[in-house]
């Protein structure tokens, strides 16, 4: 294939890309004019309904429940697929002298571990409350272990993280979402049903069922990520170790 | 609309032109975690703070990390 006709190929192509897509943005409404119906009746009825003053988080753990066990589930299947792609090849690989000997580097690190520790934890607690929840806090708090890698080593970070525990934590995170939504079911309610007293707008233990799904999906995500960061880095010591055989 | 949205609009279409235009492959990570957070700044600027913590912690930390690791483990090779 010559430049040119590659040219005139790409050429055509990118015209119609173009056309499609301004003749799909010109009907959209105009910017800041949001006018989805069902987006403001919840923003009204969330804290009167729920007691929680972050409507996202309502939505997430309540009115759209089954639509976060869906994406935990998704989540869930990939770092499985990752485990059993990369664990399969290893047995008892040496792990690479990898400590990190800059001082600044180790004392700013030590610093982070727990304040980042103590954001993630903060970040999932006050998901009905405030912005953030399960999801974000969770990934906050596996950045604490990763942490501990950047500024420690390797060694120190598969000790703090024992696989056998990692993947309790994670079956314990997605099967507890499960198991909470199944109650509800077993008793004759919608699956999710939210059925725990709501109690009052801007407490931790607000919003019924809601902090059990939040803190549930806290440590599916924490451990989720945490599965994803090891398996990559023992590949990793994997292929060094290989390359020194 | 406000200049403020304009502002934050070139400045993720310029970060994401750079990602696009590097070659390097640990500067595209970084940069790509860079472009992520000028996202961060337009979905703040929309009040839509729970969308850009989300893209905060996935765009800026773990994705890059994946990235960079990926990158390292290829480079070991």
């Amino acid at each position: 294939m010559t430049r040119r006709i590659r040219l005139t190929v790409f050429g055509v192509a990118a015209a119609g890309f173009a056309a499609l897509l301004i003749w799909g943005t010109l009907g959209i409404p105009d910017f800041g004019h949001y006018r989805g119906r069902y987006g403001q009746i919840l923003n009204h009825a969330a804290v009167k309904e729920r007691q929680t003053t972050n409507t996202v988080t309502a939505i997430v753990f309540d009115y759209r429940g089954l639509d976060t066990m869906g994406e935990e589930f998704i989540l869930f299947a990939s770092v499985t697929g990752v485990a059993l792609l990369l664990r399969e090849q290893r047995k008892d690989v040496p792990r690479p002298r990898d400590e990190v000997r800059n001082e600044a580097v180790r004392a700013i690190g030590i610093c982070l571990v727990p304040a980042v520790l103590t954001l993630g934890l903060w970040v999932v607690a006050h998901g009905a409350i405030t912005p953030g929840g399960g999801f974000q806090g969770g990934v906050i708090l596996s950045a604490t272990f990763l942490l501990v890698w950047l500024a420690g080593s390797l060694r120190t970070y598969v000790r703090l993280t024992p696989t056998p525990y990692v993947d309790l934590t994670e079956g314990t995170g997605v099967g507890g979402f499960v198991v909470t939504g199944l109650i509800a079911l077993l008793i004759g309610m919608p699956f999710l049903h939210n059925l725990l007293p709501y109690g009052l707008a801007g407490k931790l233990s607000s919003g019924g069922s809601l902090p059990i799904l939040n803190w549930a999906t806290g440590l599916a995500v924490t451990a989720a990520f945490l599965l994803l960061y090891s398996e990559f880095l023992e590949e990793r010591s994997f292929v060094i170790a290989g390359k020194h055989k | 609309m406000n200049v403020i949205y304009v502002f934050s609009i070139v400045l993720a279409g310029a970060a994401a032109l750079a990602v696009v235009l590097t070659t390097d492959l640990l500067r595209i990570a970084m940069l790509a975690s860079f472009y992520t957070l000028t996202l961060v700044i337009f979905f703040l600027l929309l009040q839509a703070p729970d969308v850009a913590l989300s893209e905060l912690v996935v765009g800026t930390i773990a994705y890059p990390v994946v990235l960079v690791v990926a990158i390292l483990i290829d480079r070991a090779e």
